[in-house]
C-alpha cells in the first residue's frame, strides 16, 4: 500500500486512528494548537492527498482550498452536510461516508428515545435514585407506546429501519418525504404538517440539506401537538430549536427525545431544565460494533482509492 | 333483590374513577371509601339491603386476603376478581371448595409491560439513562461523547416465561435483530424459538437474559449466582416479573464483581427499598414497578373487569377465569 499522506481532523475513534496511523502517512490535526492550524496545513499542504472527518467537523471551502494535493474526503458519519460538496465537485475530489453499517443503531435508538420519552424511564429512574419512591410514593402514570401514530420524515434506510421495529409495536406507521414510495404498510403524506397532524410520534430520519434545513418549525411542532412527542436523530438543523424549546415549555408540544442539537456539544439551558425531554449526546451510531465497521468502512474507501478501485460508499 | 336493580359488588381497590367507572353499573360497596375497619365493613356487605354481594373485586397490591374468614363473613359471595394477573391473594383451595369462581385481569397489562422492559434493554444497552444523566451534568462539552455501548442486532435474548408477556417481547425484539430463546414450564410448539428446559442452559447461550414469568415456588430466586455466571461479564439482565424471581443479593454481588454487564430492573424483593449499591451504579436503570403503569392500562383494567362481572351476573362464564 502506498503512502498515502492522510490528514484527520479529530480524534474520533481509537480504532480508526490506530489502523488510518499503521497503513497510511497520518498527521493529525489536533497535534497542533488550534490558533496554529492554519499554519498546519500550510506546512503539510503538499503530502495531504486524504483528509478523515466525522458528522460534526465535516471540511469546508476554507479547509478544501487549503489542500491542492487533495483527492478524497472521507466521513466517518453518514451525514455529509457538512462537507462542501459543490466545491469537491468543482474540485474533482471524492467523498465516501459510511451508510447501512449505522442504520441499525440510529434506528435502535431512535425507538429506544421515543419509548423512553412516553414511558418516562430516564425520569423515573431519576426519581427511584433520588428516594421518591420511598418518600413520595409511586411514579404517576404515564402513556402506552404500543398502538401509537409514529410518523417519519424520511423513508430512507434510517426511516424503513425505524419503521420495521415501529410495526413490531402494531404502530401506525406514516411517512413524508419528497417522493411517494407507495409502500404497502406505511401511509404517505405530502407534506410534513399534515404527517404531524396525524402522528403521535414525529421521528426526524432524513438527510440535511436546504430543502430539509428547519423542516420541523413551529407550524410542524403545533401540529404534532400537546400530546405528541418528536425524536431527533437527524441533524439539530432539522429542528427550529428556540421554538422546540419554547413549545415545550408552554406545553405546545408534549415532550421530545432528542439525539442531536443545533450547536453540539452545547444543549440549550432551557432544555435542560425540562422534565419531558430525553436528551442524548449524539450517540446514534454509538456501538462499539457499529462504530468498528464504519472506521471499516473509511479505511476501505481509502484503500479502494488507492488501489484505483470503485470505491465502496461515494457520495460524491 | 328485585328486577331492574344494579347487582350489588364489593369493591376493595383503592382509585376514585375505578370505583366512579363501576358505579354506573352496579351497586358498589367500596372499602376505601367506607371508612370502616375491614371487619365491619364485611360485616355490613354481608347484611346490605336490597341484597348483599354476590361479587367481590379485590386489588392484589395490597393486604387484603380472600381467604376462609374473607368468604365466611360475606357468604352471599359467588365471584372474586383480582385487578391483576396474579392471585396470590386470594385462597383458590377454599374458593374451590366453595364452587367461587375467580377472573385475574387477563392481559390488560402485558402490552405495557412488554414495551417497557424492551425500553429498558436499549437504554442499558445503549446506555440512554446514563448519557442522558451525563448530558444533565454539562459534561459533554467538557468530557466529549459518553462511552459506546453495544448493539441490539443479533443478541441472543433469553426469555424466562413465554406467557403473553414473554410473546410480546419477544415479537417487539425480533424486528430489533435480536435473535429469541426461551424457557418455560414446557416448550410451546406454535412458536420457532430455541426452547431451553432449564434457566442455567438458556442462560449460557443467551447475551440477555428478560424474567418475564409470574413469582410462585419453582420461579422465586429462579435468576440466582450460577445463572449470572452462566450469562457472563457482557450479559445483561432485564426484571419486569417480580423482585423475588431475582436473587437480589446474588445480582448486586454480581454487578459489583463484573460478572454481569448491567441490568434493568422495575421490581425489588423489598420495594419501595432498592439496595443502596445500585442506586451509585450507572450501568444499571432503576424503575419504581411501573411497567404496567400507563393510563391505557387503567383504562383497561376497568373495561374489562366491567366485561368479568357483567359475564359472571348474566349467568355466562368468565372471560378470563383462574377457576374453574
Amino acid at each position: 500500500m502506498e503512502s498515502l499522506g492522510v490528514l484527520m481532523l479529530d480524534p474520533m475513534d481509537d480504532y480508526l486512528k490506530q489502523e488510518l496511523g499503521r497503513r497510511f502517512q497520518l498527521l493529525r490535526l489536533w497535534d497542533a494548537p488550534p490558533d496554529r492550524h492554519d499554519d498546519f496545513l500550510r506546512a503539510n499542504a503538499e503530502s495531504i492527498r486524504a483528509v478523515v472527518t466525522g458528522g460534526g467537523s465535516g471540511a469546508d471551502a476554507a479547509l478544501i482550498d487549503a489542500l491542492p494535493g487533495l483527492e478524497i474526503i472521507a466521513s466517518y458519519s453518514v451525514g455529509v452536510d457538512r462537507v462542501d460538496l459543490p466545491r469537491c465537485r468543482e474540485r474533482g475530489i471524492r467523498v465516501t461516508n459510511t451508510p447501512g453499517v449505522l442504520t441499525d443503531d440510529v434506528a435502535d435508538l431512535a425507538v429506544g428515545l421515543a419509548i423512553a420519552a412516553l414511558r418516562r424511564i430516564p425520569q423515573a429512574d431519576r426519581y427511584l435514585r433520588a428516594g421518591q419512591w420511598k418518600d413520595n410514593g409511586d411514579y404517576p402514570l404515564t402513556t402506552r407506546f404500543s398502538g401509537k401514530r409514529v410518523g417519519i420524515i424520511g423513508l430512507g434506510r434510517i426511516g424503513l429501519a425505524i419503521a420495521k421495529r415501529g410495526e413490531g409495536f402494531d404502530c401506525p406507521v406514516s411517512y413524508y418525504q419528497r417522493r411517494d414510495l407507495a409502500h404497502a404498510n406505511y401511509t404517505y403524506y405530502p407534506t410534513v404538517v399534515e404527517l404531524a397532524r396525524n402522528s403521535d410520534v414525529l421521528v426526524v430520519a432524513c438527510s440535511l440539506n436546504e430543502q430539509s434545513r428547519r423542516i420541523v418549525d413551529r407550524e410542524v411542532i403545533e401540529a404534532l401537538g400537546p400530546r405528541g412527542v418528536l425524536v431527533n436523530i437527524g441533524r439539530g438543523g432539522h429542528v427550529d430549536e428556540p421554538e422546540l424549546v419554547s413549545a415545550l415549555v408552554d406545553g405546545r408540544l408534549g415532550g421530545a427525545g432528542l439525539d442531536v442539537y443545533a450547536d453540539e456539544p452545547d444543549v440549550p439551558e432551557a432544555l435542560m431544565a425540562l422534565d419531558n425531554v430525553v436528551l442524548a449526546p449524539h450517540m446514534g451510531s454509538g456501538s462499539l460494533e457499529t462504530r468498528t465497521a464504519m472506521a471499516d468502512l473509511v479505511l476501505g474507501n481509502l484503500e479502494a482509492h488507492v488501489l484505483k478501485k470503485p470505491l465502496l460508499t461515494p457520495v460524491v | 333483590m328485585a328486577l331492574g336493580e344494579p347487582p350489588s359488588l364489593i369493591i376493595i381497590c383503592p382509585g376514585a374513577s375505578f370505583a366512579a367507572a363501576l358505579r354506573q353499573r352496579f351497586h358498589v360497596l367500596d372499602f376505601f371509601s367506607s371508612g370502616q375497619s375491614p371487619e365491619a365493613f364485611l360485616a355490613a356487605a354481608a347484611a346490605a339491603v336490597p341484597g348483599p354481594p354476590r361479587a367481590a373485586v379485590v386489588w392484589a397490591g395490597g393486604p387484603f386476603r380472600v381467604d376462609a374468614a374473607f368468604l365466611d363473613a360475606v357468604p352471599s359471595l359467588r365471584c372474586v376478581i383480582s385487578t391483576a394477573a396474579g392471585v396470590d391473594h386470594i385462597d383458590l383451595h377454599e374458593c374451590a371448595r366453595r364452587g367461587v369462581v375467580v377472573a385475574n385481569s387477563g392481559n390488560v397489562y402485558s402490552t405495557d409491560v412488554a414495551d417497557h422492559a424492551v425500553g429498558m434493554l436499549v437504554d442499558v444497552l445503549r446506555r440512554v439513562s446514563a448519557a442522558e444523566r451525563f448530558v444533565r451534568h454539562g459534561l459533554w462539552p467538557v468530557q466529549g461523547g459518553y462511552p459506546l455501548g453495544s448493539k441490539l442486532g443479533g443478541k441472543r435474548v433469553g426469555i424466562i416465561g413465554l406467557g403473553n408477556i414473554g410473546s410480546l417481547i419477544a415479537k417487539r425484539l425480533q424486528a430489533f435483530g435480536c435473535v429469541i430463546y426461551y424457557n418455560s414450564r414446557t416448550s410451546k410448539d406454535s412458536v420457532s424459538y430455541k426452547y431451553f428446559p432449564n434457566v442455567l442452559d438458556l442462560a449460557s447461550e443467551s447475551d440477555v437474559l428478560i424474567v418475564a414469568c409470574t413469582l410462585n415456588k419453582e420461579t422465586r430466586h429462579i435468576v440466582n449466582k450460577q445463572v449470572l455466571e452462566a450469562l457472563g461479564k457482557d450479559g445483561v439482565v432485564i426484571n419486569v416479573g417480580r423482585g423475588a424471581n431475582v436473587d437480589e443479593v446474588d445480582l448486586v454481588h454480581a454487578l459489583q464483581e463484573g460478572k454481569i454487564a448491567g441490568a434493568g430492573l422495575d421490581v425489588f424483593q423489598n420495594e419501595p427499598k432498592v439496595p443502596a449499591q445500585l442506586l451509585a451504579m450507572d450501568n444499571v436503570v432503576l424503575t419504581p414497578h411501573v411497567a404496567a403503569q400507563t393510563s391505557e392500562s387503567r383504562s383497561d383494567l376497568c373495561d374489562h373487569t366491567i366485561r368479568n362481572l357483567e359475564a359472571f351476573f348474566a349467568g355466562k362464564p368468565l372471560l378470563t377465569p383462574v377457576l374453574p
